[in-house]
């Protein structure tokens, strides 16, 4: 009984100290961003009504739909042709990478690395250092997301091929099969399904993604948003989002059908 | 001419050329074909179609890598202080953690309208279709709107980075509370326990570790979307000065200082949040 007690009394003790802290973060993170809690709850309503009466697609925004359409359909391609030649470069790395195919500890421990870095710097870090050069272009925004796709398909091709079984490989190898017989009749077969459900995320991520790099890359449907609502014009506006959102919508929905017979 | 007979009594599929097919097309196998064929013929198209304005390609790659050079080797600050930008850095992790904050509390309360295993299916269908929506509209839109009502500011920043986070937080943690055994649930439906009640003492406690890993996650994503507002929508921050260096001074040393300042907290965040899934577990 006496240790059920202290048992109670410590993971009671234990919640509030969570508590604490999280409410301690809460009204540090509140001071130094200069956030009222109160003001920002009363914003959301205002926000609503606003959005409400004003992101209404108006006559002039269905003139413009044509040019809407384009820049989305643009957006859409960016993201897709991305993610499948990152993917590509992601597969091709990801072998030496991988537990059960690689050749070199080493050279698995550098790929990893590397992986990790390209996926820790934010794609719009890429941006900001590829506009440099690039210049406000697709290739910019195609090189930003690029490398935080590469990084992060990499990462995960490297977990979905550690876990094909090393016995196929095994079996495989004893056959006298050569490193390429390995990796298309063995690996590509069984894990292929993890990486089309990868690829297929990766894709919707980066379409949203794409969106705010448009923004800093003066491409895209980012830019199209961008420019009308520079230019107050909210019936614009509101056509875009809505066709984003049904864009996304759809691309989720093809996705999971896919997924669903694949699995 | 004679005709061969097979030695094995298993009879297989002979193409016009006598080949055997091993391989059964099964339905999965239909669809990934089909999925990898569409894909890269998106891709061809885009190349195809995409507008690139005219660049040196050459010249470009050369001038990246100089840049990258100066950027990562030479990284110095000009306009800012060393004071400044942690300060900077401070108001970039605040944003994070608090639509975090808000963010998986309001979440949780959705969680439970919308977990198959303890809601009524009418009110989870409209809870998802709502979560849905707000996921397909990308952060920084939310932030942009937000900013015309609200201003410019913290206030659009977390307000718009919170609506992200609701949506992606009801998902997980509904996932989270239907891998909750029902038995226990049920046991205190039996015993007369009342909603709240059930919340508090089956629901929390054993879905919690699960829970806090996801929120965790969600904190790591925050804090990059904070940084990506803070540029894209001159939100504050970090994010905001690397806009400016970047876009606004052309001042290479400074970008590439205030990125590998974001890459170093990216990894310390990410490094703190293994460090606690841990010990949750």
């Amino acid at each position: 009984m006496e240790n059920q007690k202290d048992l109670f009394r410590k993971k009671r003790k234990n919640q509030t100290m969570i508590l604490l802290v999280i409410l301690a973060l809460f009204f540090i993170s509140s001071l130094l961003s200069n956030f009222n809690p109160v003001d920002g709850v009363k914003s959301v309503p205002k926000a609503v009504v606003w959005m409400a009466s004003n992101l209404i697609p108006d006559a002039k925004a269905f003139q413009r739909l044509p040019k809407i359409a384009k820049q989305l359909s643009d957006t859409i391609l960016l993201s897709v042709a991305v993610t499948v030649i990152a993917g590509i470069f992601a597969f091709g790395f990801s072998l030496y990478g991988s537990r059960t195919t690689r050749t070199n500890p080493t050279v698995s421990k550098c790929i990893r690395m590397v992986a990790a870095f390209f996926r820790n710097v934010p794609d719009v870090v890429w941006a900001m250092l590829f506009l440099f050069s690039f210049g406000q272009n697709m290739v910019t925004g195609f090189l930003a997301l690029f490398f935080t796709t590469f990084g992060l398909l990499t990462r995960a091709f490297i977990e979905t091929i550690d876990e094909v079984s090393s016995d196929c490989i095994e079996t495989l190898e004893a056959t006298g099969a050569t490193f390429l017989q390995i990796v298309f009749q063995g690996i590509f077969p069984t894990s292929i399904e993890g990486i089309i459900t990868w690829i297929l995320y990766m894709i919707e991520t980066n379409i949203r993604s794409s969106t705010l790099i448009g923004i800093l890359t003066a491409t895209g449907i980012g830019y199209q948003f961008d420019l009308y609502y520079k230019r107050l014009e909210f019936g614009s506006v509101g056509l875009v989002v809505i066709l984003i959102v049904i864009v996304v919508v759809l691309i989720e929905t093809i996705s999971n059908q896919i997924r669903r017979a694949i699995l | 001419m004679q005709t061969k007979t097979l030695p094995c009594p298993i009879s297989l599929q002979q193409d016009k050329k006598g080949r055997m097919k091993i391989a059964v097309k099964s339905k999965s196998s239909i669809a990934i074909r089909w999925t990898i064929i569409s894909l890269i013929m998106l891709t061809i198209l885009a190349f195809f179609t995409l507008e690139r304005k005219e660049i040196e390609v050459g010249t470009a790659i050369v001038d990246t890598f100089h840049n990258f050079a100066t950027a990562f080797f030479h990284p110095k600050l000009h306009y800012l202080t060393f004071g400044k930008m942690l300060y900077q850095l401070a108001v970039t992790f605040s944003l994070g953690a608090l639509s975090t904050i808000i963010g998986a509390l309001i979440a949780f309360f959705c969680s439970l309208l919308c977990a198959g295993n303890i809601s009524n299916p009418k009110v989870a269908t409209v809870v998802k279709a709502f979560v849905s929506f707000i996921r397909a509209v990308p952060t920084i839109l939310w932030v942009l709107i937000f900013a015309v009502s609200a201003g410019v500011g913290s206030i659009a920043a977390v307000v718009g980075l919170t609506f992200h986070s609701i949506s992606y937080l009801v998902k997980a943690y509904a996932e989270s509370i239907e891998e909750i055994d029902n038995g226990t649930i049920e046991a205190l439906k039996a015993s007369g326990a009342s909603y709240w009640q059930i919340v508090f003492q089956a629901i929390l406690p054993s879905s919690m570790s699960l829970m806090l890993s996801w929120t965790f996650m969600r904190f790591e994503i925050n804090f990059a979307n904070a940084v990506a507002i803070g540029a894209a929508a001159g939100a504050g921050g970090i994010g905001y000065d690397l806009f400016m260096s970047g876009s606004f001074y052309f001042d290479l040393q400074e970008t590439g200082y205030l990125t590998i300042v974001i890459v170093i907290a990216v990894i310390l965040l990410e490094m703190i949040s293994t460090k606690v899934k841990e010990r949750i577990k």
